[in-house]
């Protein structure tokens, strides 16, 4: 099983869920997150003066799937997520050992 | 000889006018500073205007009114009496054609403003204890005082100066109080103004033009063809130097902002405000379009090469703006407008060396005076809040509440 970590734009979060929903992977968490990449953030103008705005305001996708899906869900999301622009994010793929379904005591496979 | 007869519409838009001022403080002012700080301290700043509306309250009836507008004691201040009002609702007397009792109220709006208007000069780090003797002190000892040489019949009045609304009395006296406090108090340790709820700001800016119609208009004291005039200025140059504020942005940075077009309305109110009921429709556009090059220049060049930190720009905009327009009255101030007011423009350049003695004098008596309080409270009771209760912001530290629980 993989989770796929997406950091994206906070306002491309529908087209994402769309997009997974198309493909039959509709199961995610979404976080409110705050980060930087290399170019450091963005600049903002209050009362003449310029303040440096370095943490912007992201969406983190969490979703676990079977290994086989892994390729075609990333790829699903970095289509729908891009922009082009500086600040579209970041995909991070990750090996899951167990997954547990808290309401039934299913596992891994079953649980997802 | 003309009898003082009661009218009963001049006392109705007096009330309203009243209840308007009222309105720029709590929750105009209020909103528009608690906007522009970080979300720890929202709730203090909001507790500084409310706090001062408050004490300015009592202490106006009980021994302020007479302070300024009673009889006069060597042009300095009114002599004291009346303590409590006493007698004076119960004997019906009048100003003008409005009873004593609602002039009374409009003026005291203008004296808890005042106070209030400090206030932005040294948020997130002021202790609240020092603010509470702050407030009684200042509007005792400058505020009073101040008042009564323009408005109550003291050494400025009889020289002549003009001011409407409260140019010298309320922007330049508690814009310059703002820069000798926070000279005292010093910087805080993070200056970033980076505001956390810019939407109350902006609301608040849209309430202080809204009440600034009581605050000039209502200064005619009448509900008459001055009312009409002031407000149509006061309206006039919020709206020019809103343009002007923009236009400078884009000119510099190519992009105009939605905080820089509301702090242009607060300098056109500002710049307007002595001269609302003296002067016309061009010189009102005049007085605005060129009160925000003057306060941009002083917030954005200026006040970072000198250093002090006026958090909110106090000092920058209303000190400076209510300077601009205490000299402008003494040029674009028409006689057709105002029989009582005639300015350089017109062939009076006397008015205009009035206008800069009125200035010079509430900056100076403002500036020292207030040093002396603010050095006061330092050297008995302390100032500051600790480093460590800055640095958690002073909602929890000095209150035990929180604007925002996410």
């Amino acid at each position: 099983m993989k989770k796929i970590m997406a950091i994206v734009r906070p306002n491309k979060l529908e087209v994402i869920k769309e997009a997974l929903d198309d493909i039959g992977c509709p199961s995610l968490t979404v976080t409110e997150v705050k980060g930087r990449g290399r170019q450091k953030g963005i600049t903002e103008i209050y009362r003449g003066r310029e303040y440096a705005i370095d943490l912007l305001p992201k969406l983190e996708i969490n979703i676990v799937i079977p290994d086989g899906a892994a390729s075609k869900v990333v790829d699903t999301i970095a289509k729908a997520a891009r922009t082009g622009e500086i600040g579209d994010g970041k995909i991070f793929i990750m090996d899951v050992e167990q997954v547990v379904r808290i309401r039934t005591g299913e596992r891994d496979h079953d649980a997802i | 000889m003309v009898i003082a007869v009661l009218n009963s519409g001049d006392t109705a838009w007096m009330l309203m006018s009243t209840a308007l001022v009222m309105l720029m403080t709590i929750p105009g002012l209020a909103l528009f500073y608690a906007g522009l700080v970080k979300k720890e301290t929202v709730l203090n700043t909001l507790f500084l205007s409310f706090s001062a509306y408050a004490m300015v309250s009592i202490i106006w009836f009980v021994y302020g009114y007479p302070l300024v507008f009673g009889p006069d004691v060597h042009g300095f201040i009114g002599a004291p009496g009346d303590f409590f009002f006493h007698n004076v609702v119960e004997s019906n007397t009048l100003v003008g054609s409005i009873p004593t009792s609602v002039y009374a109220a409009f003026e005291m709006t203008f004296a808890a403003i005042t106070v209030a208007l400090i206030s932005g000069a040294i948020i997130g780090r002021m202790k609240f204890s020092a603010w509470m003797l702050f407030v009684p002190l200042w509007a005792t000892f400058v505020y009073l005082p101040v008042a009564h040489w323009v408005w109550g019949g003291g050494w400025l009045a009889q020289l002549g100066a003009l001011d409407f609304a409260g140019g010298t009395v309320v922007h330049i006296n508690s814009g310059v109080a703002a820069l000798a406090l926070c000279l005292v108090l010093r910087g805080r340790k993070d200056r970033s103004m980076l505001p956390h709820q810019l939407g109350y700001a902006i609301m608040g800016a849209g309430l202080l033009w809204f009440g600034w119609f009581g605050f000039n208009a209502g200064s005619a004291l009448s509900a008459g063809p001055l009312a009409g005039s002031a407000f149509i200025v006061t309206n006039t140059s919020a709206a020019a130097a809103m343009l002007s504020w923009m236009l400078i942005e884009y000119l510099r940075f190519g992009k105009a902002t939605m905080l820089g077009a509301a702090s242009g309305i607060v300098a056109g109110l500002v710049a307007i405000t002595p001269a609302a009921g003296f002067v016309n429709i061009p010189a009102a556009i005049v007085i605005g379009f060129v009160t925000s090059i003057v306060s941009y220049t002083a917030i954005s060049f200026i006040k970072p090469r000198l250093g002090y930190d006026d958090a909110l720009d106090v000092f920058g905009i209303h000190g400076l703006s209510g300077i601009w327009g205490a000299l402008a009255v003494g040029i674009f101030a028409s006689p057709f407008i105002n029989a009582a007011g005639t300015g350089l423009a017109y062939g009076n350049p006397g008015q205009l060396e009035i206008q800069a003695v009125a200035v010079a004098a509430t900056f100076a008596y403002s500036f020292v005076v207030t040093l002396i309080i603010a050095k006061a409270i330092d050297l008995t009771i302390g100032l500051r809040v600790s480093e460590e209760q800055e640095a958690q912001g002073l909602d929890q530290a000095l209150h035990d509440e929180a604007a925002y629980h996410i």
